[in-house]
């Protein structure tokens, strides 16, 4: 038994067929990342920074040029790969076209030295900043570059995450696109402490969820003896088992999944964890994760629930309320910045979740408009933060924001047009968002979520205008912070999230368009 | 009287000169345009530019006419469509203009009579600095008056209507540096409000019952609405035009908007603007041949007005202002002419144009002789200035006959019809109406002779005062460019009454337009009534001659006076009518709702601000930044949302 038997089985072996075309960006972006590791490893100090951002860069270059080849001839149903592991379809090429975009933007501002001297990373925690040995590495080093690899990883592991197409693939992918951003929470140059705190307690809530995600796996296996969402679907329409399983690993399959798309209550991590994080990867964390989170919140619900939507909708409509009632009623006694934006995330998934529950084309081509424009909106939102400084570094509490459009009104104009569009105001992408989203819950029945939506985002609005009012009617501190002269890098990621949130106000047929070509398969 | 008289003046397509009558329109925008963006860069020509574009649309104008008289009477109603305006779903409006006899008699007024008040502002304004800007908004009125008369929509009337007013607003503010300038102007601003409140919503009644607003389409088709919503749109019509006219109720405001330069009372607030109320009703005639009550309402409005005006205008002691109630009761003869229907809307549309040359050239006469008196308006300051100003006075007196009708002057031939007209209505009315409108002739004989008398005749009582600048008074005469177009006008004064009545040339030439003038048989005959207001008005004149021209005259105003003449002085209580019915209930409800907002908006905007923030702050204490009570409240989160699918599941 044992070998032999194995051995004889192993002409029936085969390796699955690959569709390399279509799974070409994934590989690209995992291949680089593994180079990228090798570059740490054996290029000079000096040579590492450029090294790194060129690979980077030119990594979402080649990677969105792949995309953009493949989905020019893609079967408009989509294609299953890898044994149908994972599903290459129009939702998840718009979602991948997402995050490769977003993180061009992340990269950016994880790449820029100009604003922070030596970049906002560090590599040996415990040397306290401001001190002769700190002064002395910042000298040496230049800048620690393993937040290259590891935003590579993580990238990948998105990616992966929302193109899989059983929970098993998804729950590696999860782990893949996790420990990097677990790690890379804690590489703040300033602040170190409370940066350190973040990763770690980021690290713990996010091995608690991931218990959960897979308790509920191992829940559906043993309700549908598979782990395919499309088994699981077969299974939930067509058998007369107990479907007490099905729930159970229903309920703590999406806890995994809320945990990660930080939607209240299950969100207690984000402020901490935004906040602590380096301010560039805080931006990397809200733009891109909550795109990979809600791209597996879609399919997941899309597919293997569809049939006993009306067992779970109520409750994930209760947990819709709940998110953006909790991130828009504590987002008003905020006094930090990024702590405020990190609640206002909680609103936004809480409307992105309104939109998920809505298994309507309509909800799906408006929740992925959403992810794009909320996207870009809170990239570009964290980059101004990152350029409001004092002595200390960042200058995050809002008292130190009075008066700042005197100072520098090109960005409190900026970040005024940004706090617009994510309360949602006219001519900005986030005014649309919310149209296309809410209007598709109408039309799928949910209005009295809609109204309570509605309420959440005029309390919402509060917080928003209130740093409005800030910047531009109190007077400036004299001590205040100093507005730092952005390098080109950041410069250009600002630029592109409020271009695009401006564009996508003005014009957002054609991304419309785009986001409703097709459905997901499985 | 039937609509179907108006389905032979089907309007045809303008063709040849006809074609280009938006020049009308155009010149005088083109003017406002340039001299309002061209600013002080146009100073020093800016008056002239103003003066041409007039005059070209005046010239323009005459040319229109003359080629209108040479076609077909059925031939002369013409259709200019120039573009489409508003097109939403139901409503079609067109950027049409409606070349008639009405709209060209107005054209040629509101150009001719314009084209010499700009001209006289040329020497009347040359002290000012802001001459250039007066120009401009000169210009912008007579082109939104255009509008107003050419337009072939209600729509389009409304357009100018507002234009007017606007136009109208901005003049009488002129002087902004005199608090009675502003308020006057938005006196005059919110009173035509009220009115236009009414014309817009018959616009909108006429919208939804017949889905058209262009005149040759509601007229063919009113017959289809029931009488209800006729007399509806009746009533509401005039209420636009009360309020554009000065009619009662809402006479208040012209008086007041006398606070503007001489000129702009001459040319809006006598001759042309304020009179768009008699073009309205006159247009809209077919509706109100349907409606007898609401003509009769438009009778009585119209009387009513006429007496206001006159006993108001007994009792000024300001120039200016009683021209101005002058004028809101020759109005009232107005209205009270197309109030009576197929028998008076030529007869209105006469007097209005007579009306349009003598009180224009009073109102210049006037403003030469404030301008020559340190714009002093009070004519107990005033006297014996026929010596100083002797054409001011010749041509002043000229129009002076021609207001209160002695013959062969033009108001004769115009009241007079009218009056005649007024008779001939039906049992008490004609009697009622008739009486009221000979009584007003008396009237208006009185108060006009008085201010002759104590302007022009008596004793100099001026040269013992000064101004209130400190100055001494040395009346002049006028430069040539204020005399000639007075001079003008009083030409006007003295024939064009007889020009348009003998033979009813006017009448016949606006048939097309507004029907053919019915003769009036009433119960006194026309000789008789012409008698009667000859003799009435001689007695009113030698009454005023008895009490005011035979002793010196106080420079102050007597203060112990009965009580007919203290209620005329308060206006007839028209203001505090206006006061009491409107502004005070206006002002508690405003206080009502301001009280509402404090204590119940407010209170539950701030109570709902309060709880949210009290809860914020509360529940932002759960983030204690312990992982433990993070991870608690996850597990706290996750056993809800299993419990509740369980719930679901097995409910």
């Amino acid at each position: 038994m044992g070998v032999t038997t194995f051995l004889a089985q192993a002409d029936e072996l085969r390796a699955p067929a690959v569709d390399y075309g279509a799974v070409a960006p994934v590989l690209i972006v995992l291949g680089a990342a593994c180079a990228s590791v090798l570059f740490e490893a054996f290029l000079s100090k000096s040579q590492r920074w450029i090294g790194q951002v060129v690979l980077a860069l030119i990594t979402l270059v080649a990677s969105g040029t792949a995309l953009a080849i493949y989905a020019g001839d893609a079967p408009e149903q989509g294609t299953l790969t890898l044994s149908g592991a994972l599903a290459v379809d129009r939702p998840v090429l718009f979602l991948w076209a997402t995050l490769l975009l977003l993180s061009f933007g992340s990269i950016l501002l994880i790449a820029d030295r100009s604003v922070e001297p030596g970049g906002a990373f560090v590599a040996e925690a415990g040397v306290r900043p401001g001190t002769v040995q700190d002064r002395a590495q910042a000298a040496k080093s230049g800048m620690q570059t393993e937040v290259f690899p590891l935003t590579l990883f993580a990238l990948g592991g998105m990616m992966v995450f929302v193109a899989a197409n059983d929970l098993l693939t998804m729950f590696i992918a999860l782990e893949v696109l996790s420990l990097p951003l677990y790690l890379m929470c804690g590489l703040a140059r300033r602040r170190r402490l409370l940066s350190q705190e973040a990763a770690v307690k980021y690290f713990l809530l996010g091995a608690f969820a991931s218990a959960f995600f897979l308790y509920g796996v191992a829940l559906l296996y043993g309700y549908a003896g598979s782990v395919k969402l499309a088994d699981i679907a077969a299974a939930a329409a067509g058998t007369n088992r107990s479907d007490t399983l099905l729930f159970a690993g229903f309920g703590l399959l999406v806890v995994g999944l809320l945990f990660k798309a930080s939607v209240g209550p299950f969100h207690a991590w984000t402020p901490d964890v935004y906040q602590g994080a380096p301010t560039p990867v805080t931006a990397f964390m809200a733009a891109c994760t909550k795109v990979a989170a809600f791209g597996g919140i879609l399919r997941v619900l899309g597919i293997a629930f569809e049939a006993t939507e009306w067992e779970w909708r109520g409750v994930l409509w209760g947990v819709a309320i709940a998110s953006m009632l909790i991130g828009a009623v504590l987002g008003l006694t905020q006094t930090d910045v990024k702590r405020m934006i990190a609640y206002s995330s909680v609103a936004h998934a809480g409307f992105l979740l309104v939109g998920s529950i809505a298994l309507t084309p309509e909800g799906l081509s408006g929740t992925l408009f959403y992810l794009l424009a909320y996207g870009f909106t809170t990239l570009a939102a964290f980059g101004v933060v990152s350029l409001v400084r004092d002595a200390d570094g960042e200058a995050t509490h809002l008292s130190q924001w009075a008066g700042l459009a005197k100072r520098s009104p090109v960005v409190a104009g900026v970040f005024t047009f940004l706090l617009l569009a994510l309360a949602g105001i006219p001519l900005t992408s986030g005014f649309i968002g919310k149209f296309v989203v809410f209007s598709a819950a109408v039309q799928d029945g949910m209005a009295p979520l809609v109204v309570v939506a509605l309420v959440a985002s005029a309390v919402a609005a509060f917080f928003y205008l209130r740093v409005i009012v800030l910047m531009y009617f109190s007077e400036p501190a004299p001590d205040g912070p100093t507005v730092s002269v952005p390098g080109a890098f950041t410069t250009v990621a600002i630029t592109l999230g409020a271009v695009i949130t401006l564009v996508l106000g003005l014009w957002p047929a054609f991304v419309l368009d785009w986001a409703g070509a097709g459905a997901f398969i499985s | 009287m039937t609509t179907g008289t108006f389905a032979a003046a089907e309007a045809s397509t303008a063709s040849g000169l006809a074609g280009y009558a938006w020049l009308l329109i155009a010149l005088p925008a083109l003017g406002a345009a340039v001299l309002l963006l061209g600013g002080r860069r146009t100073n020093a020509w800016g008056h002239l530019l103003g003066c041409a574009t007039i005059l070209a649309a005046f010239a323009y104008g005459v040319a229109l006419f003359i080629s209108s008289t040479a076609l077909d009477p059925e031939e002369r109603t013409q259709d200019l469509h120039l573009f489409d305006w508003i097109s939403v779903n139901a409503l079609e409006v067109d950027f049409g203009l409606q070349i008639d006899p009405l709209s060209l008699t107005f054209v040629l007024l509101i150009t001719g009579v314009g084209s010499l008040i700009h001209i006289y502002s040329i020497g009347y304004m040359s002290h000012d600095a802001d001459r250039r800007k007066f120009f401009a908004y000169l210009n912008l009125f007579v082109a939104a008056m255009l509008v107003l008369v050419l337009g072939n929509s209600f729509v389009m009337l409304y357009l100018g209507w507002e234009g007017v007013g606007l136009a109208s607003y901005l003049l009488i503010a002129f002087w902004q540096h005199k608090p009675e300038a502003g308020s006057a102007a938005k006196k005059a601003f919110l009173m035509n409000r009220v009115g236009d409140l009414g014309l817009a919503i018959a616009i909108f009644i006429m919208f939804r019952e017949l889905g058209t607003t262009r005149y040759d389409e509601v007229f063919s088709r009113v017959g289809e609405l029931g009488s209800g919503t006729v007399l509806a749109i009746t009533l509401l019509l005039l209420l636009g035009a009360c309020g554009k006219s000065g009619q009662f109720p809402l006479q208040a405001w012209l008086p007041d908007a006398m606070a503007g330069p001489t000129p702009v009372s001459a040319l809006i607030h006598a001759a042309t603007m304020v009179t768009a109320g008699v073009y309205l009703v006159a247009r809209s005639h077919p509706i109100y041949d349907l409606s007898e009550d609401g003509r009769l309402v438009v009778m009585a409005i119209g009387a009513v007005t006429l007496l206001i005006g006159c006993v108001v205008g007994c009792a000024y002691d300001d120039f200016k202002k009683v021209l101005a109630y002058s004028t809101v009761s020759q109005i009232g003869y107005m209205i009270l002419a197309v109030g009576l229907g197929p028998v008076g809307y030529a007869l209105g549309i006469m007097h209005l144009l007579t009306h349009g040359f003598f009180k224009a050239g009073l109102f210049l006469g006037a403003g030469s002789v404030m301008h020559g008196m340190n714009d002093e308006g009070n004519i107990r300051r005033m006297g014996g200035l026929r010596k100083y100003m002797p054409i001011t006075f010749a041509t002043w007196g000229l129009g002076y006959l021609a207001l209160i009708g002695i013959p062969p002057f033009s108001g004769y031939f115009s009241k007079d019809a009218i009056i005649a007209a007024a008779f001939s209505a039906e049992g008490w009315r004609g009697w009622l109406f008739g009486g009221v409108a000979l009584l007003g002739a008396a009237l208006t004989a009185f108060y006009m002779t008085r201010l002759l008398i104590l302007v022009f005749l008596g004793q100099p009582r001026w040269k013992d005062l000064r101004s209130e600048d400190g100055r001494e008074y040395h009346p002049h005469e006028s430069p040539l460019s204020m005399t000639v177009p007075m001079i003008v006008l009083a030409v006007g004064s003295v024939g064009a009454g007889a020009f348009f009545a003998l033979g009813d040339r006017l009448a016949a030439w606006l048939e097309p337009s507004v029907g053919p003038l019915e003769e009036a048989h009433g119960a006194l005959s026309h000789t008789v009534v012409g008698i009667l207001t000859v003799v009435l008005s001689l007695l009113g004149a030698g009454l005023a001659f008895a009490l005011f021209g035979r002793k010196p005259q106080p420079a102050t105003r007597p203060e112990r006076v009965s009580f007919p003449v203290r209620a005329a002085r308060a206006d007839l209580y028209g203001n505090a009518l206006n006061e009491a019915l409107f502004a005070r209930p206006g002002t508690w409800l405003t206080r009502a709702l301001v009280f509402v907002d404090n204590k119940g908006v407010d209170g539950v905007v701030n109570g709902t601000a309060a709880l949210l923030g009290g809860t914020s702050g509360r529940l932002r204490r759960l983030q204690t930044g312990f992982v433990r009570s993070y991870a608690l409240s996850m597990l706290g989160g996750s056993i809800l949302l299993l419990a509740a699918l369980m719930m679901v599941r097995f409910s």
